[in-house]
């Protein structure tokens, strides 16, 4: 069952794994920009991610504690921009944008000496009697754990952000700042933590390229991957469910573009490694167009200080 | 405990005190970050920031410093124009790109015709592939809403994929044996962008940047568009009072800003570079950026924030050849200076307060 060379099981298949960087950096944005904050920093906490979860891994032998450390690396890195947009008030966009500079220079120059090593391999979770079905077998039973927790996070954000008390009272801090402040709860530290937690789930997308997807590691090894997690949460109008489907796109287009270079299509591989930019673009183009807010926080972007 | 206060205006001090503090700061942080990667950290500091200028190597390195922050000022003017009105044009880099790509293209078609109107013509066809590429996200933002820091960014991405493209394919060297790579713009005299004061480093690139910098101070300070960007970025509601029209602006502030940084990538590519190849460009679009907010955003800053910069270029090369520091720790350093200088910049709308007891 081949169209021209690709499988479309297999290509099903791989675009899960191939969305789980960007599905895990969005899902971590939403939550961010659903409190009112807008962290362009999602690149550098995420090649900063790579580059924790890698070192971690390589150095303890274990793909799950690499994990955390790309956790733990990127919610190290996004506390700086907490720090600076929290507490110092700083301009959003500049921080964001400081931030992916300043994460770029550290990866690089935190990663030498870990070029050309191979990380341990982050397997599949499932028996090989389950991954080993026809069809179903790779597209639901041949993933590793992190595509299974990709989609679980998916399914608790929307959970959480739509009926439990801590979604109302983000998607309170992120609407009116000024109103959630009267009502006494307290918006910086709020958002410290949505932000924490975004960068905590950058940093294990990034970990993931790092560890699964190449698996080495490369100076900026996330190559724009975070820009496009951003897009995505443009694209979803903020809501997870929608993140997913908007990163099973991208990875698909990834993926198929990647195929088709493979397959020899007679399509120039500069235009096909461009696709998955353009195709963002043209999506960003759809999903803004005749709509004035189009379902964004209505305190996104702006900071807060209480006057009172 | 220590609480913030609103300044009722902002404080004029601090206005220009935040950028010196600002790289104190980032000089101590830096310090602290080469002594535990285990160099000294003075020398380290002396070396990025005093030899280029008294070192024993100065004469030359003294003329790397325009040739280096030229692009930089050339591009951090144009982008300012844009942050002062609240547009976000981050894909310099990619305009750059594209600037050197159509200047470079005009010049080798003509290749090897001798006539003094090559050049200009080149330098015209730049800023026209850089304005070009920044009206792709200025009319999507103007025509759909759509966000232009994220357009003008995934740009970056595409004119990089066009530039190994150009490299290997349209515009690579026909005599090259091979190599990726376009012909040499140093061996065609008509379209090199030659040193005008080598001892200086003054190329045109460099003329460019400081005659934009003076007109665009000219502009912001004493012109009816300089004053709709400033009211447009600080109160837009008031803007559109007044009648601003913000697609008209968005188009404006893009449109100089690409034109800008095309201008800026060919003077690099028949300079500096040489030639188009797929890695001539160096990051100088992103690096605008902080150079943009070290000067707040006044172009007469930019100037000295550009050669600020171009210290840390220079004199980080000769920290990588000298004390094996890697290239990869200035691009750190850089990084930092942005940090603590919006750090720092609180202190311009806000003072610190000792509140003690109640809160």
């Amino acid at each position: 069952m081949d169209f021209g060379g690709i499988n479309p099981v297999i290509l099903i298949a791989t675009l899960m794994a191939s969305a789980v960087p960007i599905l895990l950096a969005a899902l971590g944005e939403t939550v961010v920009e659903r409190a009112g904050v807008l962290n362009l920093g999602v690149e550098g906490m995420m090649v900063i991610g790579a580059l924790g979860g890698f070192v971690v891994a390589v150095q303890t032998g274990s793909p799950v504690l690499g994990f955390i450390g790309g956790a733990v690396a990127g919610a190290a890195l996004s506390l700086i921009f907490a720090l600076l947009t929290q507490a110092f008030l700083a301009n959003q966009v500049a921080t964001g944008l400081a931030l992916t500079l300043f994460g770029l220079g550290v990866s690089s120059l935190g990663g030498q000496g870990y070029n050309g090593i191979k990380p341990p391999p982050t397997g599949q979770l499932l028996p090989d009697a389950l991954a080993d079905l026809p069809v179903v077998g790779p597209i639901v039973f041949g993933h590793d754990w992190v595509v299974y927790f990709s989609i679980a996070m998916t399914a608790v954000l929307w959970w959480v952000l739509k009926s439990t008390r801590i979604g109302l009272i983000i998607r309170a801090v992120g609407e009116s700042h000024e109103a959630a402040h009267a009502l006494g709860y307290k918006v910086n530290r709020i958002r410290l933590g949505c932000i924490a937690f975004g960068g905590a789930m950058a940093g294990m997308g990034g970990a993931y390229v790092s560890l699964a997807r190449v698996p080495q590691w490369v100076d900026g090894i996330t190559a724009g991957a975070g820009w496009i997690a951003l897009a995505i949460v443009v694209f979803a109008s903020w809501k997870p469910w929608r993140v997913l489907i908007g990163a099973y796109l991208f990875g698909g287009i990834t993926v198929l573009q990647l195929n088709l270079q493979v397959a020899g299509s007679g399509i120039p591989v500069e235009y096909l490694s461009m696709a998955p930019y353009l195709i963002t673009i043209l999506v960003l183009v759809i999903m803004s167009a005749g709509r004035k807010a189009n379902g964004a926080p209505a305190a996104l972007g702006q900071n807060f200080h209480a006057s009172r | 405990m220590l609480r913030f206060e609103k300044r009722p205006t902002p404080s004029r001090f601090w206005l220009y005190a935040t950028p010196p503090a600002a790289v104190i700061l980032t000089m101590i942080a830096g310090g602290t970050l080469f002594a535990a990667m285990g160099k000294a950290p003075l020398e380290v500091i002396r070396t990025i920031f005093w030899d280029p200028i008294f070192g024993e190597f100065a004469f030359y390195l003294r003329g790397q410093l325009l040739v280096k922050a030229g692009p930089l000022i050339l591009i951090a003017i144009g982008l300012a124009l844009g942050f002062r009105a609240g547009i976000w044009n981050i894909g310099a880099e990619g305009q750059y790109i594209m600037g050197a790509i159509f200047g470079a293209s005009v010049g080798l078609a003509v290749f090897p015709t001798e006539s003094r109107w090559i050049f200009p013509v080149m330098v015209v066809a730049g800023a026209f592939g850089g304005w070009v590429w920044a009206m792709i996200p200025a009319i999507l933002k103007t025509r759909f809403n759509t966000n232009e820091i994220l357009v003008s960014l995934m740009l970056v991405y595409v004119a990089e994929t066009i530039l190994a493209k150009a490299s290997t394919g349209f515009l690579k060297n026909p005599e090259g044996m091979g190599f990726p790579g376009s012909r040499n713009f140093s061996s065609y005299p008509a379209a090199r962008n030659d040193f005008i004061y080598e001892p200086l480093g003054l190329h045109w690139g460099g003329v460019a940047a400081l005659v934009t910098a003076v007109l665009a101070f000219i502009l912001l300070t004493r012109h009816q568009v300089g004053f709709q960007i400033r009211l447009a970025g600080q109160a837009p509601r008031a803007a559109r009072f007044h009648g601003i029209n913000p697609a008209r602006l968005v188009v404006l502030c893009m449109g100089i800003s690409g034109a800008l940084a095309g201008m800026a990538g060919l003077f690099e590519v028949t300079g500096p570079a040489g030639q188009i190849s797929i890695d001539f460009n160096t990051g100088y679009g992103f690096t605008a950026i902080i150079v943009a907010f070290l000067g707040r955003l006044n172009p007469l800053g930019i100037v000295l924030a550009g050669f600020l910069m171009a210290l840390t270029y220079v004199g980080g090369e000769m920290a990588s050849t000298n004390l094996g520091l890697p290239d990869a720790a200035i691009q750190v350093f850089q990084g930092m200076l942005l940090f603590f200088l919006l750090a720092v910049d609180v202190l311009t709308n806000y003072r610190f307060r000792l509140a003690l007891g109640a809160l």
